[in-house]
This record gives structure tokens, sequence and C-alpha cells, in this order.
């Protein structure tokens, strides 16, 4: 019940700090922290603050497969659309172990370029992931390295004006130099693989201002020999005013220590500041 | 008024008056999909009332003359969207110098347009390729 209230209020607040951008241009935060879709982070940065304004927002996200289950909050700072600073924690739920593994990661993000509506070229952003496992038993056992690394990535978006039948379409691709396996949750590294560079992408359609239709893709490695496979999601998210998001979305991790089919849905809300 | 019932209107309004001038775009322009040049009177009419209701932009047309900013504002829409215009007013440049527009204060007048354009009944798709087409003058308008 508290949760509705707080949902009502977020849903009809005319009280805005910051919101310099338009409508949806943020998108959403992505299960790491970082302003993106649901599993890609994007070029936009979190939050409405245009160049002479700094935005403050908050998410929580529940991903829920055939065996897993990951709960994520975090928090993210917007200072003059430039740097975007993000800390989320991870609580992926084992069951067949009867564990729950938890990771942090501290996010950092820099706009090098660029606006996704106005700019010629599309925006282009710098962003750095630090993800830090609590207990790496889990991870060690499946023969990773490290239970902390750090990911770099560099990500170009942009969203076209009415070029879809008039209708606003939106894409983002993101480069990731990483060795984390299952995003850092099974640690990072292991016998097969190192650190290497993978290809994330993200596409949308907005089927009004306030909904977006997309699919996102994220490359995976498969550093610990147990058949990693590539992230896929279809989504759909609602942004009825620059105070909140809520996105939902099918997910398919394909398999997850080697166990397949991780087939499932994903809910997520954000609320700006 | 939908679509259809407007270009029937035009068309009516055509045969009855064949000198009628301002229906001379073509059926696909997209000055024809807002509705010519009435529909640009009520879309600049509805812009107005949305600015003179705005607490944030409102100050930066205190000394404007509404009747020559109307008149202007319907002239440079009806040339940017393909109609039967030549725009001979001030470059977007000149009419924005000395302003210091920042880019909080230039979207949110994009707000009150897409308010505007809800508001007289243009549809999502037509407002989109409305926006596309007045995006590239941002660089023109802002910060100078």
């Amino acid at each position: 019940m508290r949760w509705f209230s707080a949902l009502i209020i977020l849903l009809y607040s005319q009280h805005i700090f910051a919101g310099g951008k338009l409508l949806a241009t943020p998108g959403v935060s992505q299960i790491e922290g970082s302003a993106g879709g649901g599993i890609v982070p994007w070029a936009q940065l979190a939050g409405y603050a245009s160049e002479d304004e700094w935005a403050m927002s908050g998410f929580c996200s529940r991903g829920n497969v055939k065996n897993y289950r990951l709960d994520v909050c975090g928090i993210q700072g917007n200072l003059f659309d430039r740097v975007e600073l993000s800390y989320a924690e991870q609580n992926f739920d084992v069951p067949a172990l009867k564990t729950t593994i938890k990771q942090k990661v501290s996010g950092a993000k820099v706009r090098l370029y660029g606006d996704i509506v106005y700019s010629t070229w599309p925006q282009l952003s710098f962003g750095m992931q630090h993800k830090s496992l609590k207990d790496g038993n889990v991870a060690k056992l499946l023969g990773a390295n490290d239970t902390r690394g750090n990911d770099i990535y560099l990500a170009a978006s942009k969203l076209h004006l009415g070029v879809f039948y008039g209708y606003n379409w939106f894409w983002n691709v993101t480069a990731r130099y990483s060795e984390a396996n299952q995003i850092g949750l099974l640690g990072f590294g292991g016998d097969k693989a190192n650190k290497q560079w993978l290809l994330e992408a993200s596409s949308a359609v907005f089927l009004s201002r306030e909904i977006a239709l997309g699919v996102e893709f994220r490359e995976k490695p498969n550093n610990l020999g147990l058949g990693e496979t590539h992230w896929r999601d279809i989504f759909i998210a609602w942004l009825p005013n620059k105070s909140v998001s809520i996105t939902a979305a099918w997910l398919d991790l394909g398999s997850i220590a080697g166990v397949d089919r991780q087939t499932g849905w994903y809910v997520s809300i954000t609320g700006y500041f | 008024m939908s679509l259809v019932a407007r270009c029937q209107k035009v068309a009516i309004a055509l045969s009855v008056m064949i000198t009628v001038s301002g229906c001379q775009s073509t059926p696909t322009s997209l000055y024809h999909q807002v509705g010519e040049q009435a529909g640009l009177e009520r879309l600049t009419d509805a812009f107005i009332n949305q600015i003179g209701q705005d607490k944030v932009v409102f100050h930066y047309f205190k000394q404007t003359n509404v009747s020559h900013f109307r008149t202007g504002f319907i002239s440079h829409m009806c040339a940017v969207l393909d109609g039967p215009c030549q725009y001979q007013g001030d470059n977007m440049v000149q009419i924005h110098t000395g302003m210091n527009i920042s880019e909080y204060d230039f979207n949110h007048t994009v707000d009150l347009l897409i308010a505007a354009m809800n508001e007289v009944g243009i549809s999502h798709p037509v407002q989109n390729k409305v926006l596309a087409k007045l995006a590239p003058m941002r660089r023109n308008i802002i910060k100078i």
C-alpha cells in the first residue's frame, strides 16, 4: 500500500527539479545502474538535467527467469548533462544453491558529444562500471579468476524524429570491454578467455510521446566454458511524465551457469527528482 | 475535425472559389497535413495561448508584438512545412540574438508547441514530422 501511494505521488507530482530534456529522452535504468534500456547502457545520461541543471533519480528492477531471480535497486546523479554517476546493488537469488549472490556496481559516464535529438551525429558517451561481489564463493567454485572487475564502454545513440511512418525511432549501439561472467554475478575472467570487446544494441519505436516498444541484445563472453549465451529482451516502456518511468520486458537470457532456457519477465520503475 | 473532413471542406471551398490561393501545396506536404493556412492559424493561436500562460518562457515574449509574431510564425511554418509561402521575415539568428535562450527554455518551448499541436488535434506522426523539420533550427536559436 505504501508502494502504491508512492507511485501515485510520483505519477502526479508537479514538483520537478530538473526538466530541461524532452520527455522520454533520458531512457530508463539498466540493471547495472546506468541510464539505458534494461540490459544495455545507453549514451544518454540519467535524468532530465540539461546543461544548466543537475538531477537525481532512483530505480528498482526485478528480473525473474526459470531458475533465478535478480533484484536490483540503485541511484543516479546527473551533473549538467555531462557526467552521470550511479550506484546499484544487485541480489541474485539461486534457489538451487539456497544462496543469494550480492554485487555492487559503481558507474560513471561522460557525454563526449551531441544530443540524441538535435545533433547531426549520434550522441556519444564513454562509461565505466566497477563491480564487486560481496561473497565470491560461487564465482571461485565455477572457475572465475576474480571477484571484482571493471567494464568500460562506448555508447552511441540517436532518436530519429518521424522517420518510421511518422513515428520516432531510437537506436543505441554499445561496445563494452569486459571480462564479467553473467554481468559479474559469476565473477570475472576464467580459463577459456580474457577481457574482450562485446557488442550490445537496442532499438525502439515510440508509439506515442509516452510509450516505447523495443528490443535489446547483449553479447556475452564464455570465459567459464559453461555455455554462457547472449541476452535478448523485448520491452515496453511507459514514461507518462518527467517524474517516473515504468518498464516491462520479456527476457531470454539463454543458459546461466549451465542451466538452459532461462526465459522470464522483467519489470522496472525509475523515479526522477 | 478529421483529416478526411478537412480535405472535403478544402475541396468544396476549392470548387466554389477556384481562384483561392493557399491551396497550391501538394496533397502530401506537411503544410497540407497540418490543415494548411487555417490549420496553421489554429496551431499558432494555441501556441501563443500556451506561451501566454507559461511562467518559464513568457518573459522572452514580453516585448513581442503578438500580431507581428503570429503573422511571422504562420508564414515561417508555412514555408518550412513546404507550403506555398515564402517567409520574408528576419531569420532565426536575427530574431533570437541577445535572448540567450537556454537548452532548458528551448525544450520547454518545444513542450508547449507539442501541447498546442495536441490541442488542435494534429496526429502524433504528423507532429513528429513537424518537429523533425524544426529541430535543425535549434542551433540558430539557443545560446546567442
